[in-house]
């Protein structure tokens, strides 16, 4: 082992114990509640094709960039409450905030919507921030942040009519919303409170349901803290029917754009008649560890990353 | 090459002029195109912009080469090096060298960064052995957190540095942030 490995190593560890007891109140946050703890594939022969996610693949399957259709298979089988760490595999994502391999947090209940999770994980991050004995203040990078609830709201349609002057659910520009999105849209949100962003355009509805009063957005919410994306929560889309016709939209989609073939999740497609209404979340794990650190970076939170392994 | 290979410290070519990568950020909202935000420095005028990429697109990447060079000496704020092969000769202003003008010694060897026959940077070893020619007399007050205190090394640069130090000791220095790392040997 390499003397600058030890050192690295050693300067983490008191990081990766912070990490573990956040683990270990998780594991507990869930099952007081009657969660169920699941595991589901690393790798997998199709996976829900993203635009903008880039899978690898693996002797014709690909490794998985999120849990999430395996989970909505337990659902539809009649799970009522399940969580899952897994490790999650996204195709050039390195940064500050990415590593290619990483932690996703999902949980899922019955019967609940988007903002029933919300407040799950409002609970579950003030619950964890009171056990390190931070009662309601967390402190990153020098800002102190206010986490006590409820987190403020605010729609995608009022976030960007603020910051960028234009409205994305009148005008369909997904490009234009990526980019305004870093450059004016997350430098503008309150730096000492958490903001969870809501109702996304239709069109970026991924597997999430639409609005039945108001068809143009989606029951879509993500969270951000301390300028971080920490977890994207649905209302979970149960129309098999309109989840197919998406999926080979985006399938089409990944085939022109980035020249790849994803396979139809069939079996997917196929519980999912069985699928009730529910919500779900994922929450990066590596990145609520970051907060709770105060780590610039996920390499200071991860034992080996990309660069490290 | 493609954006996704920038790197901090990559040089690029942007509009004709050569800058460096001081910080390359990648972000990405969740379901959304991968966002590369760059911090570049112009080798020329020293003066830093921010630029912004999606993922797909290509930067040019200046091609460069390094050769071992000495340093000679300084003038108003030009430094001057000497190839140590060809004798030529080659300066760099003040405001390119940044901190690492402070710790440049006479005769001192050095990797030159070179563009064509044009000099862009210097690159020094992380850590550098120096002699403190000048220091404050410690105060000999008893306390619980160590004194620091500013001693001047040989180069020029003031540098602070725990109460033990004496003139005649040589220090240790980390060339990337300025700081005292520790005491090499004592002076008589």
């Amino acid at each position: 082992m390499s003397e600058d490995e030890q050192k690295r190593l050693a300067r983490l560890e008191s990081n990766l114990k912070r990490r573990a007891l956040i683990y270990e109140f998780i594991r507990d946050f869930f099952k007081e509640q009657g969660f169920l703890e699941v595991e589901t594939p690393i790798r997998a022969p199709a996976i829900a094709p993203e635009p903008f996610i880039v899978p690898f693949e693996s002797e014709g399957w690909f490794l998985a960039a999120s849990p999430e259709l395996h989970m909505k298979r337990l659902l539809a089988a009649g799970y009522h409450k399940i969580f899952q760490f897994s490790h999650c595999f996204r195709k050039g994502e390195r940064g500050r905030w990415h590593n290619p391999e990483f932690i996703m947090l999902e949980w899922y209940r019955q019967g609940a919507d988007y903002m029933e999770i919300i407040r799950d994980t409002e609970k579950l991050v003030t619950g964890i921030a009171q056990k390190l004995g931070m009662k309601n203040k967390i402190k990153y990078r020098g800002q102190e942040i206010d986490v006590s609830l409820p987190w403020p709201r605010v729609t995608v349609k009022d976030a960007y009519t603020k910051a960028a002057d234009w409205d994305p659910v009148a005008v369909n520009d997904t490009e234009r919303f990526d980019m305004d999105f870093v450059e004016k849209v997350l430098p503008r949100f309150n730096k000492d409170r958490p903001t969870v962003l809501i109702d996304y355009p239709a069109s970026q509805a991924s597997l999430a349901r639409l609005k039945v009063n108001n068809p143009l957005v989606a029951e879509r919410a993500e969270v951000f803290i301390g300028g971080l994306e920490l977890a994207n929560a649905y209302s979970e889309l149960a129309d098999a029917k309109e989840q197919a016709k998406r999926f080979r939209e985006e399938i089409a989609q990944i085939k022109r754009e980035r020249k790849q073939q994803m396979a139809m999740p069939e079996k997917f497609l196929e519980a999912m008649v069985n699928l009730s209404e529910c919500g779900g979340i994922a929450l990066g794990i590596d990145r609520l560890v970051m907060l709770f650190c105060d780590a610039a970076s996920i390499d200071d939170v991860t034992a080996f990353t990309e660069d490290t392994v | 090459m493609e954006i996704s290979g920038v790197r901090r410290n990559s040089k690029l070519i942007i509009d004709g002029a050569l800058y460096n990568v001081e910080e390359a950020e990648f972000t990405k909202p969740g379901k959304g195109r991968s966002v590369y935000r760059l911090r570049l420095k112009n080798l020329r005028d020293g003066r830093v912009i921010d630029r912004t990429y999606r993922s797909g697109e290509s930067v040019d990447e200046a091609s460069l080469n390094t050769e071992e060079e000495q340093y000679l000496y300084h003038e108003g704020d030009q430094y001057i090096f000497m190839n140590s092969k060809t004798y030529e000769q080659h300066a760099i202003s003040e405001d390119l060298l940044g901190i690492k003008k402070n710790f440049l010694k006479e005769g001192m060897e050095v990797i030159m960064l070179m563009m064509g026959d044009e000099a862009i940077d210097i690159t020094l070893p992380i850590n550098i052995d120096l002699k403190v020619i000048d220091t404050e007399m410690s105060t000999k007050t008893a306390t619980i957190t160590p004194q620091m205190k500013s001693s001047i090394v040989e180069t020029g640069y003031s540098v602070g540095t725990p109460s033990f130090i004496k003139v005649g000791d040589v220090i240790k220095i980390d060339t990337r942030t300025g700081n005292y790392v520790e005491r090499v040997s004592t002076g008589k």
